[in-house]
């Protein structure tokens, strides 16, 4: 048996029952590495050593006989956005390629402390900027399902590796987009939380107020089963919100019985490829049947969701990667005559385009003249969107639409056209703004390429948006992998 | 022309808290080189903001006790610029929501009052210390620079006055009252020679009676009240000649050198920031309720003004007095202990601090409560002079010993034979003596010339060196005579 | 208010970014691609909405003033390009 394509629900009771350890776990998860990464290329990092030194602690528990929790003895691999003490995190960029974290990130710390077998880093669009993992500034990650194509992004590493069968689940970050565009052209399930639930301490910052952790996994359970320890109040991060941790598992539940869904007609309509909407529409009969009101509903400021994100994001995140100076850690250009220089020539080589485009475009978005036309209307324009959101809520309890308007497209498609490439995040981006958690369920393929089904849930709604999500897959019942 | 200036002043005050604005690092000074930093104040990757309570209480209260407005409504933001000494390249600051606006101070110039006017105080954080290596130490000409970010991240309280100031006495007068005011409060120690404290003017001039202000220059490297005042009045009269010369005044950025007495072009404002502030999304709003804000002036304890008005009240002093004592904190609890164990009258004791002790002190360059005299020695040699073991001038002349080996009054006199002598036969013996060198005087006071007797008078002191004690040679002088 | 070269070359220089020509005309044409998308919500009426810099709004997050542990000098000094005497070195800075 193929242990590499278990979930975790199932490798924890065969761990449990002692069917199989964690080392042959880990065993059968990085010879499926060892076969496919040529072709996937998820890792930009492997951490072999660290992971069987972790699975021997596992097995030595359940010798022992001590109670294991569900993650313990998992493979997973972690976006190369979040620090881990010890392992080299580059954020797929240059300025950082040979850095070493002295401390590791909560969300990390939060799995590793519940015994998850780390296989390694995986590979990112630089500073999670971008929609395709073209941006990293070491090699592009391919999509398990056609080799030519881009597997989404910025987390595309963290999503092939679930979906090529590299890891049992990982973890990857969305400030626009990054967890659910991935996961639905990989034909997985990934979790966008409400803002503030995973806590933000040793994330490294794109966009502040926007970024977020979450899963990437093979189902939805293990979705659920992930977030229990995955959130929980950080004193640590200034944004974390406090609330007490419920049983994600618990919600799950196929029965939606009263359930009201608003498809919000502007994410439905323009821009999105007539296949991949035909394909939601389809999936959206299956929700007739478990006893959920499906409706249209109305977001009317969606429109300029974009363009305020395109300021709001960049602005953020000029000040953020500020810090990427070569001076007190990262890559240092040798041989400058003076800190200008040095600092110049260190910032011009260690980032790639698409950093410095966003680098420059909030700068400009800030600076003195320019704010209250961009920046200051942007932040306003977020309040119209928070406000649509709030008004579609008060009628439905989730809202749905395409994860992404199109299946992966061609590796170089989009690269030279930025703006093409920011259009891929249309659907998810407006969720990032008003701080919603959402989640991304495979519905289907459209020319032999997966699409995803973007559910949208209520601030802090995790269990409505987790058990429409559940009752979804059970239902829909599509169960195809790539043939790698 | 007759012109006036105009000053405004940026006082960086370290606040005293345990650990830093944003993180648990120490705050203690002197510290190895990075002994005192973690992810959050070198900026490492993925590191978070935390703000702290205390130094947010602490702001509000010295916002208090001057009377400023406290905002219900506060919020961080970020400025943005590159420095090597700023972990992150930008500095958490505050901007259109400080956390206290609207202040005044009100100053006692002896022969007029004045109020000068605060605008705003807020919280940010302190950068780290840049070592220039080569070129003598200065930025200009060193080879490179080292960074120790012990002091990164620091809170640090800006307080930013309105042009008010009028001469450079204001200016060193203002800055003295509110770090009088702070260190009472406890909320720093307000070291200008730790950096704790930090005083920055600028400086413009106008034809008196001009309500339109000139070109204004901002003034750096003031490390003392005493450089925080001539680079003013350098200044004024550098900009005034210039003026009167038909130069124009840049804004630009000087640098105090105390050595040479003079102000230079640090910068000019075409190297201007473009700070781009906007709030930090890594750190939440602040809304207080006014109950809170209340239960903090609460805690407030005697401020200056209060004090100098318990000295005029308590004490008997004079105003000019009590202005004096309580312009720093330790001079006027240097002069309440003194008090507190000298039953005499509390004016000789401000006389010999505001006198003798304050020469000495400014001579010395010390403040207070840095010096070898405590209210002890003090009060020791008061009681001297009031049992008659000593006369007023011999304490004068034992003081230097005392100011510079900080041995007790009653030991210094012991040990070089300078007690008074008041016992009446000596006394008699010596007037004898003087009577009997003297008889052509004796005659011209016999004849009436009153005058004849303050020389004898002189004649008996000189010959004791001064330890007679004076009303005696006065009483038996008469009587022989 | 389209982007200019020069402005492009101004916020290089904010941003420390060394840009050479090419680069520069690249940018300002694809900046100003970006930024007249960005632009769209210029038209829309905010007279009296108010902006919005955290989605969730928590307010007074605060932390006590106590002393926790402080990374050893090795470990603050781990990534530094270039060290001496227990400090970050940097080129001179004027
Ligand atoms: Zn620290």
């Amino acid at each position: 048996m193929e242990l590499y394509k278990l979930t975790i629900h199932e490798a924890h009771e065969k761990l449990v029952s002692k069917e199989i350890s964690a080392r042959e776990f880990t065993e059968s998860v990085f010879s499926r590495i060892d076969k496919v990464e040529d072709k996937v290329r998820s890792y930009l990092t492997l951490t072999k050593e660290i992971a069987f030194g972790q699975a021997e602690k596992v097995d030595r528990k359940i010798a022992s006989g001590e109670k294991i929790g569900p993650l313990a003895g998992i493979p997973a691999a972690i976006k190369d956005v979040m620090c881990v003490e010890g392992v080299r995190t580059t954020c797929g960029s240059k300025i950082l390629e040979n850095y070493v974290p002295v401390y590791t990130s909560t969300a990390a710390k939060n799995l590793l402390n519940e015994g998850i077998i780390m296989t390694g880093k995986t590979n990112m669009d630089e500073f999670a900027m971008g929609s395709s993992t073209e941006n990293s500034r070491f090699f592009p990650t391919r999509n398990p399902w056609d080799l030519e194509r881009v597997p989404g992004g910025s987390s595309g590493g963290s999503a092939t590796a679930v979906a090529a069968g590299e890891a049992i689940f990982s973890l990857g970050s969305d400030t626009g987009g990054s967890i659910r565009q991935p996961a639905a052209l990989c034909g997985i399930v990934g979790m966008k939380p409400t803002y503030g639930l995973v806590s933000r301490y040793g994330l490294v910052a794109f966009a502040s107020s926007l970024d977020q952790i979450g899963p990437f996994t093979k189902d939805v359970r293990d979705c659920a089963i992930t977030l229990n320890y995955l959130i929980g109040h950080d004193p640590l991060d200034s944004t974390s919100v406090k609330i007490d941790k419920p049983d994600y598992t618990k919600a799950l539940s196929d029965d939606l019985k009263g359930v009201k869904i608003g498809v919000p007609r502007e994410l439905m309509v323009e821009g999105i490829d007539p296949k991949v909407r035909e394909a939601v529409e389809n999936a959206l009969e299956v929700f007739g049947k478990s006893g959920a009101i499906v409706a249209e509903t109305s977001l009317p400021n969606l429109d300029y969701a974009l363009s305020a994100y395109y300021i709001i994001a960049p602005a953020e995140a000029s000040s953020n990667l500020a810090r990427f100076d070569g001076v007190r850690y990262g890559y240092r250009v040798p041989g400058t005559e003076d800190l200008m220089d040095m600092y110049m020539l260190t910032r011009a080589e260690g980032f790639g385009d698409e950093v410095k485009r966003r680098i420059m475009l909030g700068t400009y978005a800030l600076s003195a003249g320019y704010y209250e036309a961009y920046y200051g209307q942007a932040q306003k324009v977020r309040t119209l969107i928070i406000r649509d959101f709030n008004r579609a809520f008060e009628e439905f309890d989730v809202l749905v639409s395409p994860t992404s308007p199109t299946t992966a497209f061609k590796i170089g498609e989009k690269i030279d056209d930025p703006l093409q490439m920011y259009l891929s995040d249309i659907c998810t981006i407006p969720v990032n703004l008003a701080g919603l958690p959402a989640i991304s369920v495979p519905c289907g393929m459209v020319d032999e390429l997966p699409v995803g089904l973007h559910i949208i849930g209520k601030t802090l709604g995790e269990e409505m948006l987790l058990k429409v999500a559940y009752s979804f897959e059970q239902n829909f019942g599509w169960n195809e992998k790539p043939a790698l | 022309m007759e012109y006036e200036s105009v000053i405004g002043l940026e006082i960086h005050v370290e606040l005293d808290t345990e650990s830093k604005m944003f993180c648990n690092c120490s705050t203690r000074f002197g510290e190895e080189p990075n002994t005192q930093t973690c992810p959050v104040c070198l900026g490492l990757p993925g590191s978070l903001p935390v703000a702290n309570e205390k130094a947010i209480e602490y702001v509000i209260k010295s916002g208090l006790a001057i009377g400023c407005d406290i905002s219900l409504y506060s919020q961080f933001h970020r400025k943005n610029y590159f420095y090597p000494d700023m972990p992150k390249n930008y500095q958490i600051s505050q901007y259109d929501l400080p956390l206290c606006i609207n202040g005044h101070v009100d100053l006692d110039m002896d022969d007029y009052e004045t109020r000068i006017g605060v605008t705003r105080i807020h919280l940010e954080e302190d950068t780290g210390k840049l070592i220039h290596v080569g070129g003598a130490g200065r930025i200009a000409g060193a080879e490179y620079s080292l960074v120790d970010f012990n002091r990164a991240g620091v809170p640090l309280m800006e307080i930013v006055s309105e042009p008010d100031i009028r001469t450079p006495e204001e200016a060193k007068v203002y800055a003295q009252k509110l770090r009088a005011i702070l260190i009472s409060l406890g909320v720093s120690d307000c070291s200008m020679e730790k950096g704790s404290m930090r005083v920055d003017a600028n400086v413009s001039i106008r034809p008196k009676g001009s309500t339109e202000f000139g070109v204004k220059t901002e003034l750096k490297n003031l490390n003392s009240f005493r450089s925080l005042q001539r680079a003013l009045t350098y200044e004024i009269e550098r900009q005034k000649k210039a003026l009167e010369e038909g130069e124009v005044i840049v804004q630009e950025t000087r640098h105090w050198d105390e050595s040479k007495n003079r102000t230079s072009i640090l910068r000019t404002k075409e190297y201007a920031h473009d700070y781009r502030y906007f709030p930090d999304p890594d750190l939440v709003p602040m809304q207080f309720d006014s109950s809170w804000i209340e239960s903090l002036k609460a805690e407030i304890p005697e401020l200056p003004d209060e004090r100098k008005q318990r000295f005029i009240r308590r004490f008997g002093l004079p105003a000019h007095d009590a202005n004096l004592l309580t312009a720093t904190k330790a001079m006027g609890d240097f002069f309440e202990e003194a008090v507190s164990i000298y039953a005499g009258d509390p004016k000789a004791i401000s006389n010999w601090i505001l006198g003798d002790l304050s020469y000495y002190l400014n001579t010395e360059n010390l403040e207070i409560d840095e010096s070898a005299i405590t209210p002890k020695h003090i009060v020791e040699m008061l009681k001297l002079i009031d049992n008659g073991t000593i006369s007023g001038k011999i304490a004068k002349e034992i003081f230097p010993e005392m100011f510079e080996t900080g041995k007790m009054p009653q030991a210094i006199v012991e040990e070089r034979g300078m007690t008074q002598i008041s016992g009446e036969d000596e006394i008699a013996k010596i007037i004898d003596t003087v009577l009997a060198e003297n008889a052509a005087v004796v005659q011209e006071y016999r004849e009436g010339k009153e005058r004849a007797f303050g020389f004898l008078v002189g004649q008996a002191m000189r010959l004791t060196k001064g330890r007679a004690n004076p009303q005696l040679v006065n009483k038996l002088l008469r009587e022989k005579l | 208010m389209a982007i200019s070269e020069k402005d492009v070359k101004h916020v290089g220089w904010l941003a420390r970014l060394a840009l050479n020509d090419a680069e520069i005309r690249k940018f300002t044409q694809q900046l100003g691609v970006i930024l007249e998308h960005a632009g769209k919500i210029a038209g829309l009426d905010t007279e009296n909405v108010p902006p919005t810099s955290h989605a969730i709004p928590l307010k007074n997050v605060l932390r006590e003033d106590k002393l926790g542990v402080c990374l050893t000098p090795e470990a603050a000094l781990l990534n530094a390009p270039e060290k001496e005497n227990q400090a970050f070195v940097v080129p001179k800075i004027v």
